[in-house]
């Protein structure tokens, strides 16, 4: 037991100490790019601390941040430049009158160079894409965001990678998962562990929450609660991209489980909503826009709490990491690690309580989309 | 200084669901305690309305980020 105890916490501290490792490695690399950005904007020379303060800042963003190019470390040069260990990834974006574009993301070398693309110009700021001339001008705004056109950036990035590498991953695991239950009904393999899951999806989420229509959710609240977990678990490991810290994945989600809700919900639901039963009926007329807004409040709050809690669970670590570079002494380099470990294995704990909220809270929705007729009198 | 205010509110915010999520938790560990054997519907119960609280607080450090 001890034995298997010590193995753990091993293993999960080479987590922890390679994620310091890589960071340390870029903090000090981005100095270049972040001490340029930071004179263009501001004009007094900043002190020491207020210096580390922002590369910090820009390193925690840059990581936050989705991107156009996977990058396992960037180093700096001593002439200034900075070497970026990674690979590319493919550039697709449509520029109205020019049509569609593809690349890969080493053309623009990190936004050092600009890129002729059928007759347009286009570079990269803050991953951002850019229309520009050729000299590869950019005009700031004050918060040193570019003001340039932008174009519609269809871009294969290091979210949509990692929602790939991860949906191949769950088409491996369950397909023999699903082959090993036709041959016989002993789970072997894979199907040891995520059993006991898959049973708690059904008898304690479903089954409660939905009530007797539950099979046919089934299949989306295991794999919303596979892919959110998988996507939570990536983003915690070294290399790994924090995908559910983005807004727009969160929202996707949110949106299926607002569209099934709205396309399975029974005659009850939308009389509920449009018509509340047992209620005087200036009530009803109150009461009509109220549920019309808890309607869409509903998967509001379910794409803010993920997304929410995600990112804040990263900064957290990145900033413990951090205030390493910021005392710069011994007591803080021993004690923040093992702060930033301690931290880490609550947000290993928040990985696996968020993916059960969400699956939660969509049982509930579907639930009260299913939900019949039961009592005559006012509630 | 421009900042102050914004800190000040995130710090009410983060206060506030202390206060709300402590009492949840509580509330859900008394019921427990009385009725060992509803302790999984509790906690059920529990988490759904931690998380609203959650989630109304998320909106707000969003509204003062």
């Amino acid at each position: 037991m001890l034995k298997k105890v010590v193995l753990v916490i091993g293993f999960l501290s080479t987590f922890s100490t390679s994620f310091a490792q890589h960071e340390s490695a870029v903090v000090s690399a981005t100095e270049t790019s972040v001490s340029k950005n930071v004179s263009e904007e501001v004009a007094a020379p900043l002190s020491e601390a207020e210096k580390i303060k922002s590369e910090n800042k820009a390193y925690i963003d840059h990581h936050l941040l989705d991107g156009h190019s996977f990058d396992i470390m960037v180093s700096k040069n001593a002439d200034g430049t900075e070497t970026h260990i990674g690979f590319p990834l493919p550039v697709i974006f449509y520029d109205g009158a020019n049509g569609f574009h593809t690349m890969m993301s080493s053309a623009f070398h990190h936004g050092d160079e600009v890129v002729e693309s059928k007759g347009g110009h286009y570079t990269l700021s803050h991953e951002k894409i850019y229309k520009t001339d050729a000299n590869g001008t950019l005009t700031m705004d004050e918060a040193g965001h570019a003001t340039n056109e932008k174009v519609l950036d269809l871009s294969l990035t290091k979210s949509v990678l990692m929602i790939l590498v991860t949906g191949l991953l769950m088409i491996l695991i369950f397909g023999s998962i699903a082959r090993n239950y036709k041959k016989s009904l002993v789970p072997s393999g894979s199907a040891k562990i995520l059993e006991p899951v898959i049973l708690f999806i059904r008898d304690d989420i479903a089954k409660p929450n939905i009530g007797p229509n539950y099979k046919k959710y089934m299949s989306y609240l295991l794999t919303i609660f596979f892919f959110i977990l998988f996507l939570n678990i990536f983003g915690l490991m070294p290399f790994g991209i924090n995908v559910t810290g983005n807004i727009a994945i969160t929202f996707a989600l949110a949106l299926l489980t607002f569209l099934i809700t709205q396309f399975t919900a029974n005659k009850n639901y939308w009389q509920h909503i449009f018509w509340m039963p047992g209620l005087p009926w200036p009530m009803k007329i109150v009461m009509m826009p109220i549920e019309i807004i808890g309607l869409f409040i509903k998967p509001f709050s379910l794409l803010i709490r993920l997304f929410a809690n995600m990112s804040a669970g990263h900064i957290i670590v990145m900033s413990l990491i951090a205030l390493i570079y910021y005392f710069q002494n011994v007591i803080a380099g021993v004690a923040f690690p093992f702060l930033t470990f301690v931290i880490y294995l609550l947000e290993v704990l928040v990985a696996f309580l968020q993916a059960y909220i969400f699956t939660m809270l969509s049982a509930v929705y579907f639930g009260m989309a299913n939900e019949e007729h039961h009592h005559e009198e006012a509630h | 200084m421009q900042e102050m205010p914004k800190i000040i509110g995130a710090g009410l915010v983060v206060i506030g669901t202390g206060i709300g999520i402590g009492k949840i938790g509580a509330a859900a560990l008394e019921g427990m305690a009385r009725q060992p054997e509803q302790a999984g519907k509790l906690q059920t119960a529990m988490l759904i309305a931690a998380a609203l609280v959650e989630g109304v607080a998320f909106a707000a450090l969003f509204a003062v980020n």
